[in-house]
């Protein structure tokens, strides 16, 4: 991903940004210009608490140039809290512990690397819930 | 190095500060010290003194590291994000060598922009040293608040005795004003002096030590002079404190340390992991104080003294307010993240820790 693509989508990658209509209250991830369910164009940045569920999984074995350090991972679609689905890495879960509908939280991790000298870029991941009731 | 001490005033900030949140965070994975040797030294028992080490997952750095601390340290505080007007992170394993852990933690944790934010670097001592500068920049009335984070993804050379305890965690520290602190910072007092102990060349992965300055020279004689000192100015002895916090190389130094000052077994056990994790570097003593917070209670009175090499040691007397009940509840504790452990062997512990290039 360009330098200039991961430095855009920052707040999102970082805090789980997404939208809120402030028409008809839908939330959207990620950020969108236009409501989908009244084609409202005001919208205001909405984070996300970041818990959600695990709706299905694949595990990679071959990586994507950047990814190689981390393989064997897992990638999923999480449906969150608030409504929107999306897609992330998963994180400090052994791969045969994986199962759906089992809950997730935000974490901050590594995406990826652009070789020994490029930059790293940060954002979010999924993972079990660590701590029940904190 | 002997111009220090007696007659040298402590460090005490113009207004009240203290600790308003705090946070730990220690990484899943662990290695056996048994795992180690084995790989270099056959299966001869050295008794080893540390059970196990922490280890980062593939995907974690300090910078990943830091913002769970932190976030676990601002959910105790209940004070908003844009309100923390510093973040400073104190470690010797940033993952750039050139741009800021800082700036990605506070934008990370929604801080940014209206704050400072860099990185310290003084082996061991940069959590505490962080800490110094956070409770300054409150108590001179320059902000409300300031966040000090002490975090390492410590570095060991494959084979050398340092691999054997270098792991990876470290705490946050929130420090505001006093009267909405859960620790309220009595007294500070900085020690440092040119000593050949420990360091790391530029561009150099693993660090060297100077064997023979390790102990004496170095741990003991700059944390005996700022404890010393720090009790000295306040008119305080051992009995004064119900727990003691001192840095964790291993788990041998810290309990000679403590004998040496006259504190005893049950001060040193609340704040000592090195037993249990290793040692965390910049992030070993504040990990340390994280713990006791844990488990304190109102009035209690704690020290804590670091120690970095090249070398220095700050020491911290904070006294504990009827805040701390409410504020420990808010986020994950330190035993919380001592428990979830999951161990790995040393051909993955390589992997991850770029060990094989």
């Amino acid at each position: 991903m360009s330098l200039a693509r991961h430095w855009r989508l920052r707040d999102q990658r970082y805090r789980l940004e997404g939208t809120a209509c402030d028409d008809c209250g839908t939330i959207q991830f990620p950020p969108r210009p236009l409501c989908p369910n009244c084609r409202s164009r005001t919208l205001s940045p909405h984070p996300l608490d970041g818990r959600g569920q695990l709706i299905s999984y694949t595990v990679l074995y071959q990586a994507p140039a950047g990814f190689e350090a981390q393989i064997p991972y897992a990638v999923g679609i999480v449906e969150l809290g608030e409504g929107p689905r999306l897609t992330a890495m998963l994180t400090d879960v052994d791969l045969d512990a994986l199962q759906i509908g089992m809950s997730l939280e935000m974490t901050i991790r590594k995406l990826r690397s652009d070789g020994d000298d490029g930059v790293i870029q940060y954002g979010y991941k999924f993972r079990p819930v660590q701590f029940e009731g904190a | 190095m002997n111009r220090a001490t007696a007659d040298v005033a402590l460090m005490r900030p113009e207004l009240p500060v203290g600790i308003v949140g705090y946070g730990a965070y220690i990484p899943r994975y662990r290695i056996r010290a048994e795992a180690i040797s084995r790989v270099w030294h056959g299966d001869q028992d050295g008794g080893a003194p540390i059970a196990q080490k922490s280890v980062p997952g593939p995907d974690e750095d300090v910078i990943t590291m830091s913002i769970e601390a932190a976030a676990n340290a601002l959910r105790r505080s209940g004070v908003a994000a844009r309100d923390v007007r510093a973040v400073w992170v104190g470690s010797e394993s940033h993952p750039y060598a050139v741009k800021p852990t800082g700036t990605i933690v506070a934008e990370a944790l929604g801080i940014a922009n209206a704050t400072l934010a860099a990185d310290l670097e003084f082996a061991c001592k940069a959590g505490t040293e962080a800490m110094q500068a956070a409770t300054a920049l409150v108590g001179s009335g320059m902000a409300p608040y300031a966040l000090a984070i002490g975090m390492d993804t410590a570095q060991g050379r494959p084979g050398d005795a340092l691999e054997q305890s270098a792991a990876a965690g470290g705490a946050a520290f929130l420090m505001g004003a006093g009267d909405e602190a859960i620790a309220l910072l009595e007294g500070a007092y900085s020690f440092v002096s040119d000593t050949p102990d420990f360091w790391r060349r530029a561009d150099q992965p693993y660090p060297s030590h100077g064997h023979r300055f390790t102990g004496e020279p170095a741990y003991f004689t700059h944390i005996i002079g700022a404890a010393r000192a720090l009790m000295g100015a306040m008119g305080l002895t051992p009995s004064d404190f119900s727990a003691a916090i001192f840095h964790q190389p291993n788990s041998k130094y810290p309990r000679r340390v403590a004998k040496q000052l006259g504190f005893t077994a049950a001060q040193i056990a609340e704040g000592l992991l090195a037993p249990e994790i290793g040692n965390c570097y910049a992030g070993s003593s504040p990990l340390g104080l994280a713990r006791v917070l844990d488990k304190a209670q109102p009035g209690d009175r704690i020290l804590i003294v670091s120690f970095g090499s090249g070398a220095g040691s700050d020491a911290l007397v904070y006294h504990v307010t009827d805040r701390i009940d409410d504020a420990r509840r808010r986020a994950p504790s330190t035993d919380d993240y001592l428990a979830r452990k999951q161990f790995v062997d040393y051909a993955t512990y390589a992997r991850w820790r770029g060990k094989i290039r």
